[in-house]
């Protein structure tokens, strides 16, 4: 978490990758925009700088900083985008979707289905969130399940700098809305730059590391938690395959199913609490398509089932750690 | 008053002629629903003809409008096909959304209307959106939000007029204020006009006798050339009255007779109609024929409507998103 820290060369980090796709894509494509509270330059670029440079650099006209009005925003991001615009609007927390739902869910979302194809809402919702910063129950839930339980928008949550940018990409590219979800904590993490242009496809995982014994599946931060996780598993014995989801939805059925063929067992991990979650969904799906062939139930991993808690211990001790992966792991593993 | 802008005789008949098509459908709407042939949820614009053919009377077949779930009038006024229409409300795979839509969700981007919404007060964040597209193309495309007395009452509205008026959007926002929010009157659901409000966000309000031709034309006219000279946003409160209940079905028990007997009988499009025949723009052979032309195009959307097909079942997975998705 250094904030700040100089880029080492070749390196970038997501806050970086992200500003990157955007000023490319603002250069790229008069149609792209970009409007949210707080994003121009006179009021710092965002709460932490992800836009800094872009309204001086494109114009107040084409950057645009909103009043606190999320409906607004979105529903402006929206009609811009019926009539050709390509607009990224941000919710700069996650949690200030809810009150933004009606226009996410009711009409970005189905407006292409409703209108029988005559229209669509190409735009892209940025927003952050993520423990680890003390703010307590309102400023950092994971909900990209509501999102993914909702027919009509795609979600992404990338976890490297690389896949930051070209999911941007990709995701301003879409003809269908997309919701881009960043974690606070690691966004000043450094690692390989994209090159300018790059693409990750939408709906695609990558996998990490390779392994045999057990299959680990995780986005966004808990990339973070479960990478440490494979070399103590090494040490135990146990060969650790890590796919990082990228996309929530649609996800890669194929790249998972693959490779829980291969090692029989499956290790979700995800912050959003566990109940009716992501994992729920992949778990279920792993369950109908490879009865049978699996060695070991599978197994989820998230956060508590709890409002996310101030105090630095409980806060700790919400999300999945390390140690929380690593002794999930040993527990499938142990199933021959 | 020489300042006022008033329709000219033929921008008159184009009223008329939106305000008799309005009142044929809605009749014809609860005709086809009582005889069963249709099913459809129906929220019933009688009372309301004169404000959607005012302000398309101003309109150019580019402008958009956003409008809601009781806005048939909003649709025909601005031009939206009858066999397409019909065939929407039918379901059926010819209507404008391939039956996928339904009544409260009519998009016919050729004649600008962009959204119909479901939810109450949805349509002022969205228009917004259209209208900043104007803005930034600088196409002088106007953008009119309707919405009801209810949706005053909703966040959205707050935001959207703010938004609106600290970035100047060409954006006219039209209160239909018909006295009723579903079951509730007005007066029970807020202290002000709704047109009182413009004021806090730095814009025009007007409230008119939205059932006045000619104070609607010249609120709208007025609203809508501002826009378009890039002045910035009107909110419009157009004072009406809805002649039936909230929906189809609906007895409307809570609604004072007397009151509803009042505005039945000040009926504006009867009235209209007799003030283009007393002032000689029309005469009673010119409108019985153009009624009639009304009726005939009615019937024949209705019989185009009922024989065409259901969309097939694979429309379920098409247009959710670009590209068909696996769930």
């Amino acid at each position: 978490m250094s904030r700040g820290a100089a880029l080492a060369e070749g390196k970038s980090n997501i806050l970086q990758s992200v500003n990157a796709a955007l000023a490319d894509a603002l250069a790229e494509d008069e149609a792209v925009l970009v409007l949210g509270e707080d994003i121009g330059d006179a009021e710092e670029g965002g709460v932490v700088g992800v836009t800094r440079g872009l309204s001086t650099r494109f114009g107040e006209h084409r950057v645009r900083t909103t009043p606190i009005s999320e409906q607004a925003i979105i529903g402006a991001a929206i009609g811009a985008s019926l009539a050709g615009f390509k607009p990224v609007a941000e919710i700069m927390l996650m949690n200030f979707t809810t009150v933004a739902m009606d226009m996410i869910v009711n009409h970005a979302a189905k407006l292409r289905f409703m209108s029988g194809g005559q229209t669509n809402v190409p735009i892209v919702i940025r927003t952050m969130t993520g423990t680890g910063f003390g703010s307590g129950g309102q400023h950092c839930d994971y909900l990209e399940a509501w999102f993914a339980h909702t027919a009509g928008i795609k979600v992404v949550a990338p976890s490297s700098p690389a896949d930051a940018y070209g999911l941007m990409r990709s995701a301003i590219d879409d003809p269908d809305p997309v919701l881009f979800i960043e974690n606070l904590p690691t966004y000043w993490n450094q690692a390989e730059a994209a090159p300018s242009g790059y693409r990750v496809p939408i709906g695609r995982a990558k996998v990490l590391a390779e392994g045999r014994d057990v299959t680990i599946l995780a986005y966004a931060r808990m990339i973070q938690e479960a990478t440490p996780a494979l070399a103590q598993l090494a040490e135990a014995g146990i060969s650790a395959e890590l796919i990082d989801l990228r996309t929530i939805a649609p996800w890669d059925r194929e790249t998972v199913l693959a490779s829980v063929a291969k090692t029989r067992r499956l290790l979700i991990v995800h912050e959003a609490v566990t109940p009716f979650g992501v994992g729920a969904e992949i778990a279920a799906t792993v369950g109908e398509a490879l009865f049978g062939q699996l060695a070991a139930p599978v197994k989820r991993l998230g956060g508590a089932f709890c409002p996310v808690p101030f105090s630095k211990p409980l806060e700790s001790a919400f999300a999945p750690r390390t140690a929380d992966i690593v002794a999930a792991a040993q527990t499938l593993a142990a199933h021959l | 008053m020489d300042n006022r802008f008033s329709p000219d005789a033929a921008t008159q008949l184009g009223i008329y002629r939106r305000m008799a098509l309005i009142k044929a459908n809605d009749e014809r709407s609860r005709k086809v629903i009582r005889s069963g042939r249709l099913v459809m949820p129906y929220y019933s614009p009688r009372g309301q003809e004169v404000i959607p053919s005012c302000i398309s009377a101003c309109l150019t077949d580019d402008d958009y409008i956003c409008t809601i779930y009781r806005g048939t009038h909003d649709m025909l006024a601005k031009g939206v096909p009858l066999r397409d229409l019909w065939a929407e409300l039918a379901g059926r795979v010819t209507g404008t959304c391939k039956g996928k839509g339904g009544p409260m969700h009519i998009t016919h981007p050729a004649s600008g209307v962009m959204v119909t919404t479901g939810i109450v007060g949805s349509s002022m964040p969205i228009a917004n959106g259209l209208a900043w597209a104007a803005q930034l193309k600088g196409d002088g495309r106007v953008t009119i939000a309707n919405f009801g007395d209810g949706a005053a009452n909703i966040g959205a509205f707050h935001e959207s007029l703010n938004l609106a008026a600290v970035w100047k959007l060409p954006v006219v926002f039209v209160c239909q204020n018909n006295e009723w929010g579903e079951h509730t009157a007005y007066d029970k659901t807020s202290n002000v006009p709704v047109a009182a409000r413009g004021g806090a966000y730095g814009m025009p309000g007007v409230r008119v006798d939205g059932n006045d031709v000619f104070e609607m034309y010249h609120a709208a006219r007025t609203a809508i050339e501002r826009a378009r000279a890039g002045e910035g946003p009107t909110l419009i409160e157009a004072m009406t009255y809805r002649f039936f209940g909230h929906v189809f079905g609906d007895a409307d028990g809570y609604m004072d007779k007397d009151r509803k007997a009042a505005a039945v009988a000040a009926d504006p499009v009867p009235r209209f109609r007799t003030h283009l025949i007393d002032s000689g723009i029309a005469d009673e052979a010119q409108l019985a024929a153009m009624e009639a032309e009304i009726e005939a195009a009615l019937d024949d959307a209705v019989d185009f409507a009922l024989a065409s097909d259901f969309p097939e079942p694979v429309e379920l997975t098409r247009d959710v998103f670009g590209e068909e998705v696996a769930a």
